[in-house]
């Protein structure tokens, strides 16, 4: 049961991202081009997100377990330190130069397009060099 | 500033938004699991591979240009990059999303939606250097310029 709630769930998601046209990096770089023809999409996409997203963490928080009678696993990390920081920035200049977040490049690499495939392969070596580099400290 | 008006799309973004957060709403009662792209893929290479659940989840993602193209054509994907920037670039977010324990759905859909500092700050952070990077890529280097 929870695998089909799992598989249900990134079938929507990809949905989402393809509705909105977030797979598509030039509405992502036009999003963070404010200096440009700015396009405000991106904005609305997060918080049409947020909008759902936010009831059903608020409940999720005064649960203890899921459905599925599986430990609720909700994030209890409240630090704020350099990790959190230089890592959201060097992601950020990965997102602002091609446009791709993880993803909407998985969704459109799985589409079969050849720029999002190289994109993603790049990013799961990324993921890879860091799950080497947390296992040696 | 300037908005581009013919471009913005504010039905289509509103919906995908909402279908994201159901998604999100889907893992998070369903299975317990926040849908934080990163984390889950990342997880995958991090000891976490005996956890059927990411699988499933991915396999979904995957499957859903497929399931989209049944009933209808795909937006377009418009790339500028050459190959060498999308290897640089791919590299830096698959590290960095890592390093900073989530991207743009982890912190920036599931975090925010927790109302967690922790994940406000970093999407301030990537939101910013992502509005920076946009900027000296496209007016000083003019890189892409239209």
């Amino acid at each position: 049961m929870s695998k089909l709630i799992a598989l249900l769930s990134g079938v929507i998601f990809g949905l989402g991202l393809i509705v909105s046209e977030m797979i598509n990096p030039a509405k992502v770089i036009a999003f963070l081009d404010l200096a440009g023809a700015w396009n405000p999409s991106l904005g609305l996409v997060m918080a049409g997100a947020i909008a759902v997203a936010l009831p059903a963490f608020y409940v999720a928080k005064r649960k203890k377990n899921s459905v599925c009678g599986m430990e609720m696993h909700l994030p209890n990390n409240k630090i704020i330190d350099t990790r959190l920081i230089v890592g959201s920035l060097t992601f950020g200049v990965g997102w602002g130069v091609a446009g791709f977040c993880p993803a909407p490049a998985l969704v459109s690499a799985a589409a079969g397009q050849w720029q999002a495939i190289v994109f993603s392969l790049a990013m799961i070596v990324g993921f890879y060099i860091f799950s080497v580099l947390e296992r040696k400290t | 500033m300037s908005i581009d008006w013919a471009a913005f799309t504010p039905y289509t973004a509103l919906a995908g938004g909402a279908l994201i957060g159901l998604a999100s709403a889907i893992l998070i009662l369903g299975v317990g699991r926040v849908a934080g792209m990163s984390g889950i893929v990342g997880g995958l290479f991090s000891g976490h591979h005996s956890e059927q659940w990411r699988w499933y989840f991915v396999a979904g993602l995957l499957a859903s240009p497929w399931l989209y193209q049944l009933v209808k054509a795909l937006p377009p994907i418009e790339v500028n990059s050459n190959i060498p920037v999308l290897i640089v670039s791919g590299l830096l977010v698959g590290i960095g999303t890592r390093y900073g324990g989530g991207c743009t759905s982890g912190h920036g859909v599931c975090g925010l939606s927790q109302l967690s500092l922790r994940s406000l700050v970093a999407t301030a952070s990537f939101m910013a250097v992502g509005f920076a990077t946009v900027y000296v890529v496209k007016h000083l280097l003019g890189f892409g310029a239209n």
